[in-house]
């Protein structure tokens, strides 16, 4: 907590510094608007005092980042809806792929960045209680006879479709990569580009597992992934919290770390984060250049570093081995080698009268 | 109409600003909403609002709604009549409280009645804490075990599968209609008919049944499905307390944004057209009752 407080004022001083040097006429002030989903609040408080000290610096403009945050489909749909948003930042590739099939965003926006246009990722982990009462250790213990599980909505939660596909691919025995060196993320970006047959999508241990998992071991459903965690930490419901890292990190920290653990399973899945800049917005407001650099900002040392910080795993394999404490090297399957992307993992789990739907009607 | 000598001038200016308003502000997005919803082919239509678990959603919205519109009835017009005819030391205090349920951001409402009536909250957790109490005590007077450990477990209300929790919050996001519809009545009440009921013999219930709620019938019934509309349309406090679980304990709304979080608008606004549909039946039918109640009466 303290670490980050220093961080704000930290680059709070530098905005102010930087205010001195530039006469006023220079200033042309650029507003951008950064649509994002619900976690990420703390992150970009930071990032965006960072990246406007960096850019008046840099072009002399004064730009002011405002931030917006929701559950990441209706953030998406705001945009769709008319929401002025110059840049999204958000859970799910399938997000931004709403918003390009509703013509604001060019196609192609997946690779006008680095690594699938994602500055940071994140994994699906395990929170439970202090000593672990259930020994909870992978993905098999959540099927336990007695283990409660709280987890997020997959029709509803970008994370809770992250956690859903987590568990799938585990059990579907996907292939995984060490992503925490540079080859592993060569060689898991090139199988991600190979892959052509998705045998893991009709794995019929798989489909018995969910089956069970949603049906017999999940006493709430929360529409979000904060409200998931909100039930397990403060409301003391379940045994096992399923969610996102960073989330996890984010209870831990706010309620104690003497009530809670963080357990990690022995393969998980790469949590893909994407950005993207709204061409319709930013062509009509003229706001291209700064919507652009500061999207290109987030993968600077910089930037990294404030990501692993946060608890987000960085790109840049430096960042991710500092954090390497709080973000251990585990095994993960890309969604894009297991599931063949977002899109068809959409279409095969989560639209209606898709694989969730069918597997999980706990009407008598 | 224009036979009638008129108290206010400018009728129908008036009338036209009345309907310019309404229809900007309830028609036209009513009738966006139909529309938009005919996008969708007819079998289309049908297969997202008979989906199963749709169909239990409704089940559970109006099924909660119906039930916590009745506790209202009962209870919120127990409440007004307390508040009018009765003076006591913070009445002020509880007649402003009654509106909070109005005021307050609902969920707020929903996570602090999921708070309180969770195991581990103060009102969930009662059960088990008399009965650790009683056992204590028992102890002490050399039979413990006096009741079974889990004897008042059925307590805590959130998130459990019997939805007593989804009642309760829509038991207060309610309860402001009934007492404030009644209360007025009530008070414009005027006591001698009372006092000519009892001279004529009357008990007490007989001149409530046959003096006081006839009058106050048609205030009482209206405020009642205004609690009921309210509470089918409740959104945020539900989902705090429900387990959300589909099929189970989901209610329509959510199925709705369900439906949009998947940027299917249609289907969403099909479902809100099937609760709007049967909200206006229902309420149709309320009204249709109270006038036919009223006729008889003058009849």
């Amino acid at each position: 907590m303290l670490t980050r407080r220093r961080l704000i004022a930290g680059a709070g001083a530098i905005v102010a510094s930087a205010h001195v040097g530039v006469p006023a006429w220079a200033a042309q002030d650029v507003k951008l608007l950064n649509v994002s989903y619900d976690p990420t609040r703390e992150l970009y408080s930071v990032i965006n005092e960072a990246f406007a000290a960096d850019y008046k610096a840099k072009t002399g403009t004064v730009v002011t980042i405002e931030q917006s945050h929701g559950g990441s489909s209706k953030q998406a749909r705001s945009v769709i809806d008319g929401l002025k948003a110059d840049v999204v930042t958000l859970a799910l590739d399938w997000d931004v792929t709403a918003m390009e099939r509703a013509g604001l965003i060019k196609p192609g926006w997946r690779d006008r960045l680095p690594d699938n246009a994602s500055p940071y990722t994140s994994t699906v982990a395990f929170l439970v209680r202090k000593g672990n009462p259930k020994g909870i250790k992978d993905w098999s213990d959540l099927t336990k006879s007695d283990a409660q599980v709280v987890t997020a909505n997959p029709k509803t939660s970008g994370g809770g479709r992250w956690a859903f596909l987590a568990l799938w691919g585990a059990v579907a025995k996907a292939k995984t990569h060490d992503l925490s060196t540079v080859a592993g993320n060569d060689e898991a970006k090139a199988a991600a580009k190979a892959a052509t047959a998705f045998p893991v999508l009709d794995d019929a241990t798989a489909r018995t597992v969910i089956t069970t998992f949603y049906n017999s071991h999940v006493p709430v459903l929360d529409t979000g992934a904060r409200g998931s965690t909100v039930s397990f930490a403060q409301k003391q419901i379940g045994d096992v919290l399923v969610n996102w890292e960073n989330e996890l990190w984010l209870a831990l920290e706010e309620f104690g770390a003497d009530k809670f653990e963080i357990v990690y399973p022995s393969v998980s899945i790469l949590g893909e984060a994407p950005v993207a800049v709204v061409d319709a917005v930013v062509d009509a407001k003229g706001t291209r250049a700064a919507a652009e650099a500061y999207l290109q900002y987030l993968y600077t040392k910089d930037a990294q570093d404030t990501i692993g910080q946060l608890h987000y795993r960085p790109r840049d394999i430096e960042a991710l081995a500092r954090y390497s404490k709080d973000l251990p090297p585990i095994k993960l399957f890309t969604i894009d080698e297991t599931f063949g992307g977002w899109t068809k993992a959409h279409a095969t789990f989560f639209a209606d009268g898709g694989v969730f739907d069918a597997l999980y009607k706990p009407l008598k | 109409m224009s036979a009638t000598p008129r108290v206010i001038p400018g009728f129908s200016l008036t009338l036209g600003y009345t309907l310019f308003y309404l229809s900007l502000l309830v028609l036209i997005p009513l009738g966006a909403l139909v529309f938009k919803t005919t996008q969708l082919t007819w079998a289309e239509f049908w297969g997202t609002v008979s989906d199963p678990v749709v169909v239990a959603s409704y089940r559970l919205t109006f099924g909660a709604s119906a039930i916590a519109a009745l506790v209202n009835a009962v209870f919120g017009l127990m409440v007004a009549w307390v508040l009018v005819r009765y003076s006591f030391p913070g009445r002020r205090i509880f007649d402003a409280l009654i509106d909070f349920p109005f005021a307050l951001p609902t969920a707020v409402a929903g996570l602090t009645f999921s708070n309180l009536y969770l195991k581990t909250g103060w009102i969930g957790g009662l059960g088990d804490n008399i009965v650790g109490a009683l056992n204590r005590l028992g102890s002490f007077v050399g039979r413990p075990d006096l009741l079974p450990a889990d004897a008042l477990s059925g307590l805590d209300f959130a998130y459990t599968n019997t939805n007593v929790g989804v009642v309760l919050v829509l038991i207060f996001v309610g309860l402001p209609f009934v007492v404030r519809t009644v209360q007025p009545v009530l008070q414009e009440w005027d006591t001698e008919y009372e006092l000519a009921a009892r001279s004529l013999g009357a008990s007490p219930f007989t001149i409530f049944r046959r003096v006081i709620f006839p009058e106050i019938f048609p205030a009482w019934l209206s405020g009642s499905s205004l609690a009921f509309a309210r509470a089918v349309g409740e959104y945020g406090s539900v989902i705090f307390i429900a387990g959300n679980i589909p099929g189970k304990s989901q209610i329509a709304p959510l199925q709705i944004v369900t439906k949009l979080d998947d940027f299917h608008y249609a289907q969403a606004t099909a479902i809100g057209v099937v609760l709007l549909g049967a909200s206006l039946m229902i309420l149709l039918v309320v009204n249709g009752f109270e006038a036919w109640v009223r006729r008889r009466r003058i009849a």
